[in-house]
């Protein structure tokens, strides 16, 4: 199979998921609690009111064409109106997530940028002191959940050492957020060579995305050190060692090469888990993002949002699938050429 | 002349949390220049360790537990490892049992044995890439270039273990170790390979240690045979006397196992079963299935000794018999 056709069934077969996907959200308006007529109507609308209310918003009609109006709309990019803000879905949306995409790829490259190498080093020197390290700090990851962390972190680096910012939002007060290019305030603040938004915003992230980098940073250290030590093992090692290859091409030629390839997967999936999960850590440290908003939502009843919420962390889910499936077919001439 | 390997009460032990495992026990083994030596024994007998245990590769739990290995004279088991690095693929190769997993499955073939031509005798890039070729040419590899390009799941098992020899041979290694390199191919091929392996063997002047189970392929290709039972060196001979004249009971039992009309010569088992290795007692690991055994079985390991030019048997029963009766 060429790279195309297998770009294009990848592609293709994503498209069902995406359907499925739009049933469940729209399912979900009638599983969460609250008339959203009702909500929208304000406490003190009168049962005509609120009936009025339902025929417009269209929830007395049959259950096939409210959903084919959903969807027609999610098509259109209308994921309806957030009864709180006022303003539509989607545009609530774009404006919050710059802030969890950048607090996301923070974390993220935390726990790449310390998980491999900790897991490569612990697999190639097993049970020595980085092995054992490693397994302390993973156990600690995992026992502990993010909001306690993330308190842990405000009480010690903000409270207590001083060293960190107070824990409200992505700029210090008084700081002008940069001109926007991509929305991510580090690297907008970069770009325009705008020192002083970089540092106020690298200082901001520091916490969040140490709490949240530190609660994956184990999974990954140790599918990391779990697959490096079975490649170690592994046949053609052995035959490379036969060879007279030296050690550094083995461990980190031959066998990080082939090591990558799962890792690759687990990346994909911990993009995905953080993306959804970091709503605790956007709570905890005021952090303007969409589960921020979610939450905010969910606390007010406010069904649209959480919706739009639910269908885009799916869709990111799947897009991420998506990706991790062609990187995989670049990467691994197996699956590409079966 | 000396022999090229000299292989001198080697034992290699695995710590393991159930207690330790002999899996060499106290071998000697020559390879002599240019020949072709079997190595057979049942499946656990110690015939891949002590392949590994050559290339100093034993990893722990295991250890080299004593001996000495020497190769062309030099003290394998001294030398530094630098030094040993650059012994391991330019003087010894080996070639593993299933070729398909021997070959890193993300690099194309032809860029695993161009490297060696790089790390082993410093070619430049394109030299490295023309001997290449040559080479997967030589053993047999129609369509170099697009071969060379695949990667190990794209061809046969045939072909892998082409390459493997290829690899293995990449840069005229003076010993050769052969790991069982025709499991899982059928029969015609593994013919060819075994044929391939001998005619390379040859026009390098190679030595070559081939690992079996099959005692035809032995009869068929090996000048000389050492057989290994339970981690010992229970009998070497040389082909003929071997098959005319096992000596070691349990050799006897291979050799009788051997079906005698038809082609098919895989090996049936000996009665018995393997015995344990884990905390062996001394003496003779054989005892337990021995028709012949004595006391003396049991407590000392019964040393090799001199049955006939290039025939040496360690067995207690043997021993008496020949020396009862001397033929001359
Ligand atoms: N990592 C290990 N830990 C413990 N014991 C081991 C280990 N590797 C090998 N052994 C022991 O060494 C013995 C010899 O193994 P070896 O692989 O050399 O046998 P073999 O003669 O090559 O058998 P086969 O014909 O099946 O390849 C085995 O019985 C096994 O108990
Ligand atoms: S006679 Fe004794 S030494 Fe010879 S094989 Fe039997 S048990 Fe071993
Ligand atoms: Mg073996």
């Amino acid at each position: 199979m060429g790279l195309g056709r297998y770009v294009a069934t990848r592609v293709l077969l994503v498209l069902p998921t995406l359907f499925g996907v739009t049933l469940i959200t729209f399912a979900l308006t009638y599983l969460l609690p609250g008339n959203p007529a009702l909500v929208k109507a304000g406490p003190l609308a009168t049962p005509e009111h609120i009936r009025e209310m339902e025929r417009q918003m269209g929830l007395d009609r049959p259950v096939p064409v409210q959903y084919w109006r959903y969807l027609s709309g999610v098509l259109r990019g209308d994921f309806g109106e957030s009864a709180t803000t006022g303003r539509p879905v989607l545009q609530d949306f774009l404006q919050r997530v710059p802030a969890t995409l950048e607090l996301t790829l923070a974390s993220m490259l935390i726990a790449i940028a310390v998980g491999i190498p900790l897991g490569v080093v612990a697999a190639v020197r097993r049970d020595g002191p980085v092995d054992h390290a490693s397994r302390l700090l993973g156990v600690g990851g995992v026992a502990m959940p993010t909001f306690w962390t993330g308190l842990l972190a405000v009480y010690l680096f903000f409270y207590h050492l001083g060293v960190a910012p107070p824990p409200l939002g992505r700029l210090s007060p008084g700081v002008m957020a940069p001109t926007a290019l991509t929305g991510l305030y580090a690297v907008d603040a970069l770009l325009t060579g705008n020192a002083r938004a970089l540092g106020s915003a690298l200082h901001q992230l520091m916490l969040p995305s140490l709490t949240l980098g530190f609660s994956v940073m184990a999974p990954v250290t140790r599918m990391v050190r779990a697959t490096m030590l079975e490649i170690l093992e592994s046949d053609y090692i052995k035959a490379a060692w036969a060879a007279g290859l030296p050690r550094r091409t083995i461990v980190y030629g031959d066998a990080l090469r082939n090591c990558l390839i799962p890792v690759i997967t687990l990346v994909g999936v911990v993009f995905g888990f953080l993306m959804a999960g970091n709503v605790v850590v956007e709570i905890v440290f005021a952090w303007p993002g969409i589960g921020n908003y979610a939450v905010t939502s969910l606390l007010t009843k406010d069904a649209a949002p959480i919706q739009g919420f639910v269908l885009f962390v799916a869709v990111v889910y799947v897009l991420i699938n998506l990706t991790v499936d062609l990187v995989y077919g670049v990467v691994d001439p197996r699956i590409r050429l079966r | 002349m000396r022999p090229l390997l000299e292989v001198e009460n080697l034992s290699v032990a695995f710590d393991t949390d159930e207690g330790t495992v002999g899996a060499v026990d106290a071998i000697d083994l020559d390879v002599r220049r240019g020949e072709i030596l079997g190595l057979v024994g049942e499946s656990g007998s110690g015939k891949s360790v002590t392949a590994l245990a050559v290339f100093r590769l034993i990893r722990p739990p295991g250890r080299i537990a004593g001996g000495s290995i020497r190769f062309d004279g030099r003290d394998l088991l001294a030398l530094p490892e630098e030094e040993m690095r650059r012994i391991r693929g330019a003087q010894i190769a080996m070639v593993f049992q299933s070729p398909r997993t021997a070959l890193n499955p993300v690099l194309p073939v032809g860029r695993q044995i161009a490297r060696l031509y790089r790390l082993h005798q410093g070619c430049s890039a394109a030299e490295a890439r023309r001997r290449t070729l040559e080479m997967l040419g030589l053993v047999g590899i129609p369509e170099p270039e697009r071969r060379a390009r695949d990667y190990a799941h794209q061809l046969s098992g045939g072909m892998c273990q082409r390459v493997m020899i290829a690899m293995a041979l990449a840069t005229s290694p003076r010993l050769l170790l052969a790991d069982e390199p025709t499991t899982g191919l059928d029969v015609s091929i593994a013919a060819q390979i075994l044929d391939l392996l001998r005619d390379l063997g040859r026009r390098t002047g190679a030595s070559i240690v081939l690992i079996t189970h099959d005692l035809g392929v032995v009869a068929g290709l090996c000048d000389r045979v050492a057989v290994m039972h339970a981690g010992q060196l229970v009998e070497c001979a040389d082909v003929r006397s071997l098959f005319r004249e096992p000596a070691h009971p349990y050799t006897r039992a291979l050799v009788r196992s051997i079906p005698r009309v038809d082609r098919e010569v895989t090996m049936e088992p000996v009665p018995g079963v393997v015995p344990s290795l884990l905390d062996a007692p001394p003496g003779c690991r054989y005892a337990d299935r021995c028709p012949d055994v004595l006391d003396v079985c049991r407590t000392v390991k019964p040393a090799r000794s001199a049955r006939a030019r290039d025939h040496e048997v360690a067995c207690y029963a043997t021993e008496a018999a020949r020396v009862a009766a001397p033929r001359g």
